[in-house]
């Protein structure tokens, strides 16, 4: 009998699929990105499935609010030429493909029966509230670490974007 | 069996790992490549998420593991769009087998 769960897990499944194959698929640059904001939600339903409800409204804030935003900012600033995909396919496509078909079918022998013996988690009573504890207690390194790589990517990405009217100084670094 | 098995999670995130991986090997355009990048680093904390409710040992670590690949993702694709953007300016592409300055 199929429970409700697993109709939700089909569901999702398919939008997240359908999403990444009409990324490889579409030939418009913006299209393509609209596509995969499909397959970002998601996974972020996978992911309240899985009981991980802050997670899911992080993938929400982070996939598809920021990295698509950054992503359209990307293909604004710069010129595309849609028709530039080679015609037909060439022998690399296929000989690629059958690469990915390969590394897909060896891990899939590896992970088709797994099964673990399940013991229940409680971890959807107050998600947020264990992710907290947990990471000003056993992360708070790492944590800290993190907000130090947020800084230098800052700087860095100004940096790097920056027009370089006075290349001069530019040459001292 | 009343709930999902864990290797369907699994069984999804592969199939969004093969598209990432195909997509990044196979487009020509920077933008599209960098963001397959990111549907590879999907899949994995889809990985994460499953083993941390139904692995062995079930604990709240694998949630925290990918908050911190989502977090330095973000920081990874900030820093693609700026090489991007500074490739551009003197360049005027985007396709990728077009910026091979190291080579000559």
């Amino acid at each position: 009998m199929l429970s409700g769960e697993f109709i939700a897990f089909i569901g999702l499944a398919l939008v997240a699929i359908m999403g990444g194959v009409l990324l490889l698929n579409l030939t418009k640059v913006v299209h393509m990105v609209v596509a995969l904001v499909f397959t970002f939600v998601s996974i972020a339903g996978i992911y309240v499935l899985l009981s991980a409800e802050f997670l899911a409204a992080v993938q929400i804030l982070i996939y598809s609010g920021a990295i698509t935003i950054i992503m359209l900012f990307g293909i604004m600033l710069t010129k595309h030429n849609d028709e530039s995909e080679a015609k037909g396919i060439g022998w690399r496509k296929i000989l690629l493909f059958l690469g990915v078909l390969a590394f897909g079918a060896a891990v899939y022998i590896g992970i088709y029966d797994l099964d673990f013996t399940s013991e229940t988690s409680s971890l959807h009573v107050k998600n947020t509230e264990q992710i907290g504890l947990a990471l000003y207690s056993d992360y708070i390194i790492p944590f800290e670490l993190t907000s130090v790589v947020l800084l230098v990517t800052l700087v860095g990405a100004i940096i790097l974007a920056r027009k370089d009217d006075n290349g001069k100084e530019g040459d001292k670094e | 069996m009343s709930n999902v098995p864990v290797s369907a999670f699994l069984a999804l995130a592969l199939i969004l790992f093969c598209i990432g991986l195909y997509g990044a090997l196979s487009k020509r355009n920077t933008v599209i490549v960098l963001i397959s990048i990111e549907l590879m680093l999907n899949a994995v904390n889809i990985n994460l998420v499953t083993f941390s409710k139904y692995g062995p040992a079930p604990s709240i670590n694998g949630q925290i593991f990918a908050l911190f690949a989502i977090a330095i993702a973000a920081a990874e694709a900030a820093i693609g769009l700026a090489i991007l953007i500074a490739l551009y300016n003197n360049r005027k592409t985007v396709n990728i087998d077009e910026m091979d300055q190291l080579k000559h």
